[in-house]
């Protein structure tokens, strides 16, 4: 059976820098593994600050973020098996309703990182569904490279909390490492903003 | 009275020193040291003993309180906050250490300045069991994941320490956890005298 509308998936890699090409003021913060890779793939740049941990805490950081600036467009860029881990992050972020928070999630439906186990997003949880019940209504699935077009309209807009569940394919990828030193990730980042370190 | 008072009436019976309006003066001090260190985020799982200043965060166009469905999201909350340049804490009961273990990672990787208050359970005059194991471990957890971690015992101290704690994170850098001991906060009254 031909792969239909309904299952169609998009290559991370491509969906990504088309996303952060369209954004490049955007904030950015990534979840660890893939989200990681894909992001330091489309271009390094200094208003991303890359996880290597922390699981359950791209959504989070990136609702902070979100607070502190709200004449900056935030992206939390994220795969399912972090954006599970911390699921209740979602209900806070309805909580606040941040306009300028965009999240999105790469969802392969598998834990890429640690030998591809099925994830449960594969086994019945449909996220953007959950993300539209905890209250962000702004809820969508994306199954198209051109897809990305329009998660970055919404990113640019400012016009409330959004989330998209991008269906992408689960297969491996070589990966690309960003710098692992937090630190340096931080004071670049905030210095990319004005901030001084301390 | 406001007009929810009549459903407290069908409310469990017991009741808590701190349920209501009511405050002690320590509880008062901690917000007005939150708003001179500028701290414009306060995120939390509530405790009873942190329902004062949650109500004047609420109250205040300048702060901004964040609800949590479990603490470890306002460990990740402040590290943003930080990212952007504003300042953050978080309120939670010692039940919410253990919750937070992992992602108290990120503050030490990252190098983020941190400052949690703690209500205690799990000591003094403790009713309910099932408190006492992670009271217990809270102090240590969080010693073990890189925090300082002081405590109070005597509302007197409430404000050095606090104070002490928040130019500890937010001028020298550091990861401070105060812990609020249950003795200050007062006993919960479980049954109806």
């Amino acid at each position: 059976m031909s792969a239909s509308a309904t299952d169609a998936r998009v290559d991370r890699r491509a969906f990504v820098a088309r996303l952060l090409g369209a954004c490049p003021d955007a904030l950015v913060v990534t979840g660890l593994g893939s989200p990681s890779y894909d992001a330091f793939a489309a271009g390094d740049r200094d208003r991303t600050f890359y996880l290597w941990g922390a699981m359950g805490g791209a959504v989070p950081v990136a609702l902070g973020l979100a607070l502190a600036r709200p004449g900056d467009a935030v992206i939390a860029l994220t795969g399912d098996g972090e954006a599970l881990m911390g699921l209740g992050a979602l209900a806070t972020v309805a909580a606040q309703r941040p306009p300028n928070l965009s999240i999105v999630v790469l969802d392969n439906a598998h834990y890429g990182e640690t030998g591809m186990q099925r994830s449960h997003t594969g086994l019945g949880t449909r996220l953007a569904e959950v993300a539209r019940a905890c209250g962000i209504e702004n809820a969508t699935e994306v199954r198209t490279l051109e897809g990305a077009d329009a998660v970055a309209r919404r990113v640019a807009a400012r016009g409330g909390p959004s989330f998209a569940q991008v269906h992408v394919h689960s297969d491996a990828l070589p990966r690309a490492l960003p710098p692992r030193d937090g630190a340096f990730l931080k004071n670049r980042f905030r210095a990319a903003i004005g901030l001084a370190p301390l | 009275m406001r007009p929810c008072d009549s459903t407290r009436a069908a409310a469990p019976a017991y009741h808590h020193p701190m349920d209501d309006t009511t405050h002690a003066p320590w509880q008062e001090r901690i917000f007005e040291l939150l708003k001179a260190a500028d701290v414009r985020q306060v995120a939390y799982v509530p405790d009873a003993g942190h329902a004062h200043v949650i109500r004047r965060v609420q109250a205040d166009p300048d702060m901004r309180d964040v609800v949590l469905t479990t603490e470890e999201e306002g460990v990740a909350v402040a590290a943003g906050a930080w990212l952007g340049g504003q300042r953050a804490v978080l309120l939670m009961q010692s039940s919410g250490v253990g919750n937070c273990v992992n992602m108290f990672s990120l503050l030490t990787s990252a190098d983020v300045p941190f400052v949690t208050l703690v209500t205690m359970r799990g000591e003094h005059a403790e009713f309910n069991p099932w408190q006492v194991p992670m009271g217990r471990a809270a102090g240590e957890a969080m010693s073990m994941m890189g925090l300082a971690v002081h405590r109070v015992d005597r509302a007197e101290d409430v404000g050095e320490t606090v104070g002490a704690a928040l130019d500890a994170a937010f001028r020298g850098g550091q990861r401070v956890a105060v812990l609020l001991s249950q003795k200050l906060i007062g006993r919960k009254q479980w049954v109806a005298k």
